[in-house]
């Protein structure tokens, strides 16, 4: 192992420590607002066997990442196409920039409320809201890909005789493909975000809907086994992303 | 970056004309479906609408204030929480830069700070701290936070070591050397990480007050949806957007002239 990684380890187990002395041992933290770990081991328990705020853990956790999922690929699915129609002509860009411009200042979260109007508190108006929060990045990072690819390539094509389609296809897309990456890696981010948020301010169910129902009932140590649960499906989400990306950008440098 | 494909490229006077027939297309198409009665007025207001909406708020007081007053109460929120977090992120930032002890302790718990989402934090900063002031501050400075941090130390690795070691040598200490190498070096990377901050913090605070607070920007949008009022909603969006678009332009004004005097950081 290496000393950094080992001092990180170390300090990392140091606060744990810390922190179960100061709750659970010496009771130096008022645990209706500081969950000890013990609490949070407990509220975990509960509701992976007997449910909190209408089902038990994995439900809840699969709606919510359902749903993540489903909005994120409508988001990647339309932002992606636009961003290389955007990249590959100026004229389109022209047409399409005013309206993107217009719409682009506007934070995803404030969209929730139109979404509530809209559509009410059903699913399909958290997929509306992720799909305006996903959308913009993955339509940017598509854009400046395209725009980034070295020329030198592009003019290695037309020697050798590829048509535009080839080039477009061939070159323009694959040169693109890392920067589409990272767009999509922010625009999973922005839809894990959003959910959460949308599920704060309403929900049946879903993992925003456990953390609201445990801070309407100062179950703190409920609202942490939220946290928790949201933190690793986005990070298993950013995995998957990785891994995807590994399999279609094989040459890109780590 | 020229054109790539020369069919597409147009010249600029047609590109200009395109972005205006594309700016009347947005309106025409909305202003039409509004008014075509294929969708409803407490569905999609007019364009007018919600231009007359917005002027009316900006006189006549709505869900307690009118709309400056709110974003007002917004700014004075974000002010608070973002200057916090460059307050403790800028210092942290450069201080993990410059002792690899504290790097290699502060990175792994940073690191599982940063895959919570901001707005995950909501429900503990309305415990913690309340929904008056305290809570939101919080959820702002957890939004701005982690590119404060980031920032500074990616500047302050990137800051020559024998810079450092000269400074050293010289018999300056570790605070000075902070804050007389290490941040003017990292300056432009440090302002970008602002920037960013400043703007996740903008985001954060409106879903903050979507969730907990009776007032400000983010209240108004909550109250027009529980009106049934669309025209309102759009109107106060509007004026979220607009609020953040000019934080950006400002920090990006201070960012091109510290740029300009501090150099470029890769």
């Amino acid at each position: 192992m290496k000393p950094k990684t080992a001092i990180g380890l170390a300090t990392v187990l140091v606060l744990l420590l810390a922190w179960y002395l100061a709750t659970d041992v010496a009771g130096l933290i008022d645990r209706q607002r500081f969950p000890s770990p013990g609490d949070i081991w407990t509220a975990g328990a509960q509701i992976m066997t007997r449910g909190y705020a209408g089902g038990t853990l994995v439900p809840q956790a699969l709606y919510s990442l359902r749903l993540v999922v489903l909005g994120f690929l409508v988001a990647a699915g339309t932002g992606v196409p636009l961003g290389i129609l955007m990249g590959l002509s100026r004229r389109f860009e022209a047409l399409v920039n005013p309206a993107f411009l217009l719409v682009r200042p506007i934070p995803p979260l404030a969209w929730i409320p139109l979404a509530i109007v809209w559509l009410g508190l059903a699913d399909s108006a958290k997929v509306l809201v992720i799909w305006f929060a996903a959308f913009v990045p993955a339509v940017i990072n598509s854009h400046t890909g395209i725009r980034n690819v070295d020329r030198t390539l592009i003019a290695a094509g037309r020697v050798h005789g590829a048509s535009q389609a080839r080039i477009v296809w061939d070159v323009l897309i694959p040169g693109a493909m890392p920067m589409i990456f990272t767009g999509l890696r922010l625009s999973l981010q922005a839809s894990w975000t959003t959910l959460v948020a949308a599920e704060l301010i309403g929900a049946v169910l879903g993992l925003g809907k456990v953390m609201s129902t445990a801070y309407r009932d100062i179950y703190p140590a409920m609202i942490a086994v939220g946290m928790i649960t949201v933190a690793l499906l986005g990070a298993l989400t950013t995995k998957v992303l990785d891994l995807i990306e590994r399999r279609v950008v094989p040459w890109r440098q780590y | 970056m020229a054109a790539i494909l020369s069919a597409a490229r147009g010249s600029r006077r047609e590109l200009a004309l395109l972005s205006l027939l594309g700016a009347a297309l947005f309106f025409g198409f909305w202003q039409m479906l509004a008014i075509s009665g294929l969708v409803s007025k407490f569905v999609l207001p007019s364009p007018g609408e919600v231009l007359i909406a917005a002027l009316t708020m900006m006189v006549e007081p709505f869900a307690g204030n009118t709309i400056q007053g709110h974003v007002a109460a917004s700014l004075g929120r974000w002010a608070m929480g973002f200057g916090l977090a460059a307050a403790i992120g800028v210092p942290l930032g450069l201080a993990m830069g410059y002792w690899r002890l504290l790097d290699a302790m502060v990175s792994p718990v940073f690191e599982a700070y940063r895959y919570i989402a901001p707005l995950a934090w909501v429900p503990f900063a309305a415990l913690w701290f309340g929904t008056g002031i305290g809570g939101p501050v919080m959820v702002i400075f957890t939004g701005a936070f982690a590119p404060c941090v980031l920032n500074a130390y990616r500047g302050a690795n990137l800051v020559e070591r024998h810079l450092v070691e000269a400074a050293r040598t010289l018999g300056a200490g570790s605070i000075r050397v902070m804050a007389e190498v290490l941040l003017p070096g990292a300056l432009p990377s440090v302002v970008s990480g602002l920037r960013v901050g400043a703007g996740l913090g903008w985001q954060s605070l409106i879903g903050a007050e979507l969730i907990v607070v009776s007032s400000g920007i983010g209240y108004v949008l909550v109250q027009g949806q529980s009106n049934l009022a669309p025209e309102i909603v759009i109107a106060a969006m509007v004026a979220v957007g607009l609020t953040g678009l000019l934080i950006d332009i400002a920090l990006r004004l201070a960012e091109a002239r510290i740029r300009q005097r501090w150099g470029q950081t890769p």
